[in-house]
Order: C-alpha cells, then structure tokens, then sequence
C-alpha cells in the first residue's frame, strides 16, 4: 500500500492526475468525435451520392483500420502536416504540437465515426410522420430539428452512445504510446521504476474499471431522464 | 506522395500480415471455446457461478485491451512460482502472451453474443422438443447450439472486426504484425501518409472479406 502513498514516497498522486489526464483526454475526444459527427452525420445521410461517399469513407475507413495505426498517423505525421501549412503562410520553423492536442484529435476522429453511425441510426429510427406533420404545422426548419427532431434522436441515441463513450474511455490508452501521461503511461513509468508491473497494471485496471462503472450509472440516470413520456 | 516507398513497402507489410492472422485466428479459436463456456455459466441458476461469469465478462469488457496485455506479458513473469512451472515455457513468449490476452478479451464478448442468443430462443422450440421427448442434451446441441449460431452471426462478425483491429496492440510487447512492421517503416522513413495508406488498405481488405463472408453465412443459415 506505500507504494499508492501521496506524496514523494509513493505513486498516488501521480496515478490521481494521469486519471485526470485520462478523463480530460476523454472528454475532449468525445466533443471533437461529436462535431465530426455532425458534419458527418448529414453527408451521410445526403441524397446526393458524392456527399454520401465522402460520409461513408469516413466511417469506413477508421473503424475498419486500428486505432493505433490512426494514432501512429497522427504522432508521426502531425507536426508534418501542421508545418506544410504553416509554410504556405511563410512560417518554415519546426512545429512541435503538444501530445495532448495529437492525442486527443485522434482518439476524437475514431469516436467520431462511432458517433456518426449512432446518429445516423438513430435520425433513420425517428418516424417519417413526424417530419410530415411537423412540415404541415408550418414548423421552421430549424426549431423542427431542435424541438421536433433531437430531443426524440437522444432518446434513441444515448444507449449507444454510452458504448461509444466507454470505447473512447478505453481507447485513450491507447496514447500513451506517443508518452502522454495518462494512467497506461503513469503506470509504465510507476512499473519500470519500481519492478512491480503487476501490482501498477492492476491497479491501472482497477481504476479504468471504476471510470466505466462511474460513468455508466451516471449515463443510465440521463437515460431515465430523456425517456420521460415512453 | 512517395509511390516507391508505398510499392517496395508492400511485401514487408504483407509478409507482417500473416502474423496478424495468425494472432487473429488462434484467438478466435480459443476465443470461441472460453466464450461459449462463460455463455453457459452465466445461465447457471446458481448465483455464485452465474456472478463469477459475470464478473469475467465485466472485467475484461471495462478495461482497455492493452492493459489485459501488459499484466499478461509484463505482470506476470514477476511471480517468483510461475517462472518455475512448465506455464513459463508459454508466458515467457510474447506471442503466446498476446494470445492469450486476446483469447480472454475476445472470450468475454464472446460469451455475451451467444447468451443473449440463446436467451432470444423462442422458449416454444425447447418445449416442442421437449414435449416429441428428445433428451435435454440432444435439445442444447441440435436445437439450441444451431439457432443460437445463426442468431449471434452479425454480432460475432461485428466482434471479428474488432479483434482484427485488436492484434495491432501486439505490436506493443515486441511482435512485428502488420501493425508493428507499419511503426517500424514510418520511424524509419518519416513518411506516415504513405505507410499507413498502404497498411491501412491491408486492414480495410481483411475487414471487408469478414464482412462478405459473415454476410454469406447469414444468408446460408437464414429459415
């Protein structure tokens, strides 16, 4: 138990901060997976076949190819891609970007495809009565989608995307292969120093499972509340 | 766009996606037997059993794969009575280590496909069965096992996908799959547009023949 001692002694504060650094990686991930989605989610859905391809390449490719093949892509080729750009604008100094922002771009494309499949389902499963007589009433476009449309889609989409929200949890472990400090990368630095992988794996697995356990009930209580009137 | 580097990487690649498939295959095996015994336990009436597969499917599903690893390869050599039994033969290599990782991963998915496939069995056919006075294990194996099949297809092929994706983590303790020989080329070659249009092409393959072929057997096993 010493060794899980706040302090200098021992690696509880470093494990309560790389647990942070795994929450806040996660959550950044999943609201950039979110805004991909909803640029994705309509081109999907799009009539036009052009639009359509592009949507469906996107959600192809990455959940047909690993998420540490994108990460590798991203660690190594970042930074690359970043300094072309700025070079078009006449800036030729090296760009370091931070493993933080790779990180969780990359984790958010992957959980962003995920999420574009949710949504897609879940705007495919809503009855077509329901844009018909809302188009009769005369509702405006925009609030038909805001008050009409989204509040019936979470309802159908919150249960997968708590599936989706558990994967990017897990998947953020993924990163500590470009050394971001999160809990894999703490608990290797942990491991190595004092030869007792087992012990900090473990504990590394307990705490992912306490992330899952607390965000899954936290999720089943907002679940409860979007389905009020089923 | 280099054309060259993504043509003379092609072989490497290819030759590294037979360790891939092994690695997929041999997991998928063991896979399927670890899965289908925890599906039975956790129908088990008895509550201690029916909460131990529960357990092992809760565990392996809400941790990260990579850390189902890392306490296979690198926690367990650091039991003093382990390295002195025949299991070390077995634990000391990474491969096998990988295997095993995955076996269990994959098993723990496994096991909630076929239960609630054999959940969704329509109680009427187990009591037709049973009502002709076919024996309760000629029911299991020529009633339910192959309803049970058809019903967890699309799941299972779902699951295939995800353990195909699953391998790449190997190339973390040391094995060169497709995954790990695509690191090696990108690091040495500063050139990760190229490599990963190439390897990701490789995996994007893989996943489409699950696919068709899932699809195939769905139509095959569809009444």
């Amino acid at each position: 138990m010493e060794l899980l001692a706040f302090g200098k002694t021992g690696w509880g504060d470093e494990l309560f901060y790389a647990t942070l650094m795994t929450l806040a990686v996660s959550v950044t991930a999943m609201i950039i997976g979110f805004c991909f989605a909803l640029i994705f989610t309509p081109l999907k859905l799009s009539k036009n076949k052009f639009l359509s391809l592009i949507g469906n390449f996107y959600t192809t490719v990455i959940r047909g190819v690993p998420e540490l093949l994108v990460i590798y892509l991203f660690f190594f080729g970042g930074s690359g891609a970043i300094m072309y750009v700025a070079s078009i604008f006449g800036y030729n100094e090296y760009i370091e970007i931070n493993a933080f922002i790779t990180g969780s771009f990359a984790i958010g494309i992957i959980s962003g495809a995920y999420s574009t499949e949710v949504f897609r389902g879940a705007i495919q499963s809503i009855d077509r009565g329901q844009f018909e007589a809302s188009k009769v009433l005369g509702v405006k476009k925009h609030i038909q989608f805001y008050k009409i449309i989204l509040p019936q889609m979470l309802r159908l989409a919150i249960p997968n995307l708590s599936n989706v929200w558990q994967i990017t949890l897990k998947d953020t472990s993924l990163i500590s292969v470009t050394g971001l400090v999160e809990i894999m990368r703490q608990s290797y630095i942990a491991a190595g120093s004092t030869r007792d992988p087992l012990f900090f794996y473990s504990f590394a697995a307990v705490l992912y499972l306490l992330l899952t356990y607390i965000s899954m009930k936290l999720i089943n209580r907002l679940e409860v509340k979007y389905s009020r009137g089923y | 766009m280099d054309f060259e580097l993504m043509i003379n990487s092609f072989p490497k690649l290819l030759s590294a996606t037979i360790i891939t498939l092994k690695l997929l295959s041999a997991s998928l095996f063991f896979g399927l037997f670890i899965g289908l015994l925890f599906a039975i336990l956790r129908m088990n009436k008895n509550l201690i059993i029916n909460k131990f597969a529960y357990g092992y499917s809760y565990v392996f599903r809400g941790t990260p794969l990579l850390v189902q690893i890392f306490i296979i390869y690198f926690g367990l050599g650091q039991i003093e009575y382990l390295r002195s039994t025949i299991l070390w033969i077995i634990l000391k290599e990474p491969y096998w280590c990988a295997i095993i990782a995955f076996a269990l991963n994959t098993g723990a998915y496994t096991s909630e496909i076929l239960r609630s496939a054999f959940q969704t069995i329509k109680p009427g056919y187990i009591e037709a069965g049973k009502s002709l006075g076919i024996s309760n294990k000629i029911i299991f194996y020529k009633i339910q096992i192959p309803i049970a099949i058809r019903q967890s297809l699309p799941a299972y092929g779902n699951e295939i996908i995800l353990m195909l994706k699953g391998t790449s983590l190997a190339s973390t303790v040391t094995l060169m799959d497709l995954t790990g020989v695509a690191k090696y080329i990108i690091s040495t070659t500063f050139k990760p547009i190229e490599v990963f249009i190439v390897a990701g092409s490789i995996y994007l393959f893989l996943t489409f023949l699950v696919h068709t072929t899932i699809k195939y057997l769905e139509r095959k096993f569809s009444f």
